[in-house]
């Protein structure tokens, strides 16, 4: 894949539009990955001028902050604060909305102040400025229902440009019985990602997934790497990974477009 | 002898109030011991938060039925309340019906628009009831309800019922006594709703039935000024603190989470090469400590947020984490809040402003650390809340004194954290290889 750094880039003289923010998950998690290329090969076909950090890039300190560790957030926050403004960068673009929160919300604060955006809203205004294309094919008459990621939604109001993506791709968008700003959680966020889950009757991930399947879905759409793998365990737990799958805003996209 | 009634509704009013403002200067007290943020920055927005939360209860009705029997109690409430402002002239004065003369038709159409509502407030206040006690909706039978939370909530629904009869009794046995030209009893006012009462009273002689109106006057206008000191005491303070709760509340984004400055200046000393590692801390006061672990270390708003909490409990059903079995509940972090605060306010008022360590804390003692580790901070409970108190602030600053304090994360995340400590990233990998997934297709 053609994906260049902005070290590389910095040496050539060039300076990319904007940055895109691939995130841990992204970068290592072997499901999380696909979404990374998924939505590089849509940059990469529409030409945009974008680059990534790759090992210059580092958590955001997002899971060590909501569990309580804000000296290791904010030694993660200083550091790659450094990092973007010794690039001056501007514009960051990311597939995970922790890192989207995290850069956007609470970096400004610590010296670093960018224009941050999820790629649903990225992919979103590119749409509207005639820069991408989407056609249905595909994913004509589809039933889609999309899971609200937490930090996505309620925490930054982000709700219809997913939404709208899905509709561009002439699917069925179809809600579940909790959604939007009463969506519910996946299990991951604030760190459970990571952990057990306390003692309870049933995990998280299992009612949303359920949730999902009571609407008859054809794909679950997701706009979180957490989220996705917290809903694919959900309906492999349900044995209907063959006939349910989980997929990124940016995966099906990439289909539609046959990328 | 004639100033008598007078000077005993003066006596007892005064008291009322006066036991009233007490409790509200204890109440005031207990907030300011928290510690300062500045909630007083863009303060059209928090107006208009005001506005629509509170005074317009917006949120209120995104639970219809609950929310539309809510409105109902409140608008009676309020309006009904216009009428005190004559019941507390009348008391003064020793006079019947002040406003009337002055009024005209008007004054009918307050009497019959007060009735009315007061008949509403009575049916709406019964389903209440019976939502709570027969039909038994879930979330008013979580653990955290059991014995004074629900007693108090009755309590309350009682009060509301008895103060809207004696209301309309008056209003009946006055129109009785209307009716058989009593010296005294102007002929004022249109009563629709207690005319139905008046069968009741029917065979009464016209001096019982003075005795009556009076009694019911006198204890109508009593009650309220026991419910009103009833207050301070019960889950019921958000009729008056939803207002300052709404103004107050967090205007940002609901993913920001506060970044803690003490740690910024820890951090920044550690960054900067010319920063002295051996220099004596210039200011004698001793470190601050990291995150929450009683209530003496929240800020005012979160304390705030504890008293203006009617235990609803509209968060906790909204709780990914309590919908499935975790012993997480936001409203319960809400109650334990508040009832460590008013035992740890006593402590300071008894103690000449001092306190007094009485061996517990708000963490362990009331909240436990299963509770804050089962939450997924993702923000349903702050969303839920129809006035805008913030669950999961005290959460994440109660799960900083765990980890920074006390070192006691769960193994898994100390686990994550060495991770990003070593890594760059939460998990074993790494960091130089970020970049692989370009190599592969």
């Amino acid at each position: 894949m053609n994906v260049n750094t902005l070290a590389d880039l910095t040496a050539q003289g060039k300076k990319p539009d904007v940055l895109f923010w691939v995130g841990c998950a992204g970068s290592f998690d072997e499901r999380a990955k696909k979404i990374t290329k998924a939505f590089v090969k849509i940059l990469n076909n529409s030409g945009i001028s974008y680059a990534v950090l790759g090992p210059e890039e580092s958590c955001t300190g997002d899971p060590a902050k909501r569990s309580g560790n804000e000296f290791l957030f904010q030694m993660q926050a200083m550091a790659n604060i450094e990092v973007l403004n010794s690039y001056e960068i501007t514009k960051i673009v990311t597939t995970c909305p922790h890192c989207f929160n995290t850069l956007k919300n609470e970096y400004p604060e610590l010296g670093g102040s960018y224009e941050v955006e999820h790629h649903t809203q990225f992919l979103k205004k590119l749409l509207n400025e005639g820069k991408i294309k989407i056609q249905g094919g595909v994913f004509k008459g589809k039933r889609i229902t999309f899971h609200d990621p937490c930090y996505l939604g309620r925490a930054n109001n982000v709700y219809e440009a997913p939404r709208d993506l899905i509709k561009k791709l002439d699917a069925e968008l179809i809600e579940m019985k909790n959604c939007k700003s009463k969506g519910l959680c996946c299990g991951a966020g604030g760190a459970q990602m990571f952990k057990e889950p306390e003692k309870g009757n049933k995990d998280i991930n299992i009612k949303r997934t359920e949730q999902a399947i009571n609407v008859k879905p054809d794909i679950i759409a997701a706009g979180c790497p957490f989220c996705n793998t917290m809903m694919s365990d959900g309906v492999k737990s349900k044995e209907k990974e063959n006939i349910l799958p989980v997929k990124d805003i940016a995966e099906l996209i990439a289909e539609a477009k046959d990328l | 002898m004639e100033l008598m009634p007078n000077f005993l509704f003066f006596i007892i009013l005064s008291i009322g109030i006066g036991f009233f403002v007490l409790n509200i200067k204890k109440l005031i007290y207990n907030i300011k011991l928290g510690k300062d943020i500045d909630r007083y920055d863009n303060k059209s927005e928090r107006w208009k938060n005001m506005i629509l939360l509170a005074l317009g209860q917006t949120k209120m009705i995104h639970r219809p039925i609950s929310g539309v029997l809510h409105v109902v109690v409140y608008v009676g409430f309020i309006l009904i309340n216009v009428e005190l402002l004559e019941i507390v002239t009348d008391g003064i004065l020793g006079t019947h019906r002040v406003f009337a003369p002055f009024m005209g038709s008007f004054y009918n159409f307050l009497t019959a628009t007060f009735e009315i509502l007061a008949f509403l407030v009575i049916i709406s206040v019964v389903v209440f009831w019976i939502r709570r006690n027969m039909i038994k909706i879930k979330r008013f039978m979580n653990p955290e309800m059991k014995g004074w939370p629900k007693y108090d909530a009755d309590v309350i629904l009682y009060f509301e019922i008895v103060l809207m009869f004696l209301f309309l009794s008056m209003n009946a046995t006055d129109s009785l006594l209307q009716d058989l030209n009593t010296p005294n009893y102007i002929n004022a006012g249109s009563f629709p709703i207690s005319k139905y009462l008046q069968p009741l009273f029917n065979d009464f002689s016209q001096s019982n039935l003075i005795i009556l109106e009076r009694v019911f006057w006198w204890l109508h206008i009593i009650g309220i000024l026991i419910f009103a000191n009833y207050l301070y005491y019960s889950k019921h303070l958000h009729i008056l603190l939803a207002f300052p709760n709404t103004f107050f509340a967090n205007l940002d984004s609901k993913g920001r989470f506060k970044n803690n400055a003490n740690v910024t200046k820890e951090v920044k000393l550690m960054l900067d090469p010319n920063a002295d590692p051996y220099a004596v801390n210039s200011s004698d006061s001793p470190p601050e400590k990291f995150g929450v672990s009683d209530v003496i270390d929240m800020n005012w708003v979160q304390l705030l947020n504890a008293y203006s909490c009617t235990e609803c409990g509209r968060c906790t059903s909204e709780c990914p984490a309590n919908q499935t079995g975790k012993k997480l509940s936001p409203r319960k972090i809400m109650m334990d809040t508040r009832d460590r605060l008013t035992e740890v306010g006593d402590n300071y008022r008894i103690n000449n402003k001092k306190f007094i360590p009485d061996g517990k804390e708000l963490l362990n003692d009331y909240i436990s650390p299963e509770e804050l580790w089962a939450c997924t901070s993702c923000n349903a409970c702050v969303e839920a809340c129809p006035i805008g108190i913030d669950p999961l602030s005290i959460i994440m600053d109660m799960r900083q004194y765990l980890v920074m304090e006390q070192s006691s994360a769960p193994g898994d995340l100390n686990n994550m954290m060495g991770n990003i400590e070593n890594n760059g990233a939460p998990w074993p990998f790494n960091n130089q290889e970020r970049l692989l997934w370009a190599n592969e297709n």
